[in-house]
């Protein structure tokens, strides 16, 4: 299982993703980090992170992690959780700041005139509480989970993604937005797994046992 | 189907354990917060909120034990609120495994707290809680005034416009309380949760009176709260989170079971 390194860039809570790691999967090595050294010998990268997206691009600069996050997203086991799926992306609309690039699209902002359901009837932002994850592909991270789990989402922005296969599942609020993408070896997720209970801990075990290698599409 | 209404089960905590829960009797340990966490965890609640009420300050720092303790075994959204009255209180809070801090009186004192603190650590992390009192007679419109320091407290702040006011400063939910109902199980004030809920582009969680299931049910469909808070009716165990939810969704109420 080896090790897994949380990136710790001054950026939320980290001992909830940390703690949940452990619970999982008792026997890795977690390393709760902001050291480009370690990032780069653990064997598998979380990137978590709540905030605003210019802070965590200048905290990202600050400590002098930007190349060896994009090195990581390219070649080991990655997993990006809420800012840090969004920092992922060329472009964020908070705070108009460009991201990592990894992937393509951009963030956006939930939009306020937008913010109605079926009925009619106001929805509020930031988007808080349990969703429904529609899974887009077969993905080893999706193993032993329902299509359609609800998981806990605590945002105000979201990521459209630049090229449609990318997107792993999909959430309606009230449009479908991207709650999850993959590629090769990313996996990044708007919601906290950390935080969802029996569906976030499995997704979560899915990820210390994933070997990294691409999905298939369905 | 989209999001889901949220069940918070509140817990009061004061020196280190669940007041609300002492004569529980049916549990062996009912006021151990860790223990009572689990097992509301394991019945479905969607968060968990803490009320910090312990009086001496000697005492203060056992709520972040008790943080560090449930966020290492229970894996849903923690809020903690109590005594919160400066931008290191809230850092120290999050730091033990909390996920969003609840600020009261300080808010009222000072609302630049609630400014500072939510572009430190994120809107989605600062929850104003609001305690409102109606304060209109039979016959005027309606409405309520905030109250610091438990209720004793007029500050004169219209509670809508002071809701209002808070999610301009970066609030990213409103805790709403009704004073006049905490305690008496005959429900949410309808008219205070609707009136702020409506005005707010932000999620409101409504508390205060809660004493059967169709009060939750009231709360969402008349109130338009989006989440549903209570203490008494789970810590007596007169009905399970897990009852609740089954329950609001035969109403209608899309929930997550």
């Amino acid at each position: 299982m080896g090790s897994i390194a949380v990136v710790d860039y001054g950026m939320g809570n980290l001992r909830s993703v940390a703690k949940a790691l452990e619970h999982v999967a008792p026997d890795a090595r977690i390393v709760v980090t902001s050291e480009a050294g370690e990032i780069a010998q653990a064997d598998r990268v979380v990137f978590p992170g709540v905030g605003a997206m210019p802070d965590c691009m200048r905290e990202l600069e600050v400590r002098g992690l930007r190349q060896v996050l994009v090195e990581a997203a390219q070649t080991k086991p990655f997993l990006g959780i809420c800012l840090g799926m969004q920092a992922l992306f060329e472009f964020s609309e908070e705070g108009n700041v460009a991201g990592l690039g990894v992937l393509p699209g951009k963030v956006r902002l939930f939009p306020r005139e937008a913010m109605h359901n079926a009925q009619g009837q106001r929805l509020k932002v930031p988007h808080i509480g349990w969703n429904e994850v529609h899974q887009a592909v077969a993905h080893p991270l999706w193993n032993g989970i329902t299509n359609g789990a609800r998981f806990y989402f605590v945002h105000s922005y979201y990521v459209e993604a630049g090229n449609p296969e990318l997107v792993a599942a999909f959430t309606h609020y009230p449009f479908a937005f991207a709650s999850a993408v993959a590629r090769n070896n990313i996996f990044a997720v708007q919601f906290h797994p950390e935080k969802s209970q029996a569906a976030g801990l499995k997704l979560l075990a899915n990820f210390t046992e994933w070997d990294g290698t691409a999905p298939n599409s369905i | 189907m989209g999001l889901a209404k949220r069940i918070i089960p509140c817990l009061d905590v004061t020196d280190g354990r669940v007041v609300k829960g002492v004569n529980f009797v049916a549990l062996r340990d009912a006021g151990d917060p860790v223990e009572i966490a689990r097992r509301y965890d394991e019945q479905g609640a969607d968060e968990l909120t803490f009320l910090d009420i312990t009086a001496s300050s000697d005492n203060r720092g056992l709520i972040l034990h008790i943080i560090e303790e449930v966020a290492a075994q229970v894996f849903i959204p923690l809020t903690v609120g109590g005594g919160v009255r400066a931008v290191d209180d809230v850092r120290r809070l999050l730091n033990a495994g909390a996920d969003k801090v609840g600020i009261n009186t300080a808010a009222v004192t000072n609302p630049q707290l609630v400014a500072d603190a939510s572009s430190r650590f994120g809107s989605q992390c600062i929850v104003v809680a609001i305690d409102a009192k109606q304060v209109s007679v039979a016959g005027e419109p309606l409405c309520w005034h905030v109250f610091t320091h438990g209720g004793r407290k007029d500050t004169g702040l219209d509670a809508v416009a002071w809701a209002k006011n808070m999610e301009q400063m970066g609030a990213g939910e409103i805790l709403l309380t009704s004073m006049d109902r905490d305690g008496t199980k005959i429900g949410f004030n309808l008219d205070l949760t609707r009136a702020v809920a409506d005005a707010v582009g932000i999620p409101v969680i409504a508390s205060g009176g809660v004493g059967n299931l169709d009060h939750l049910v009231d709360g969402v469909l008349k109130g338009h709260a989006d989440a549903v808070l209570a203490a008494s009716i789970f810590h007596y165990g007169e009905y399970s989170v897990e009852q609740a939810k089954r329950y609001m969704a035969q109403h209608g109420i899309e929930v997550r079971l």
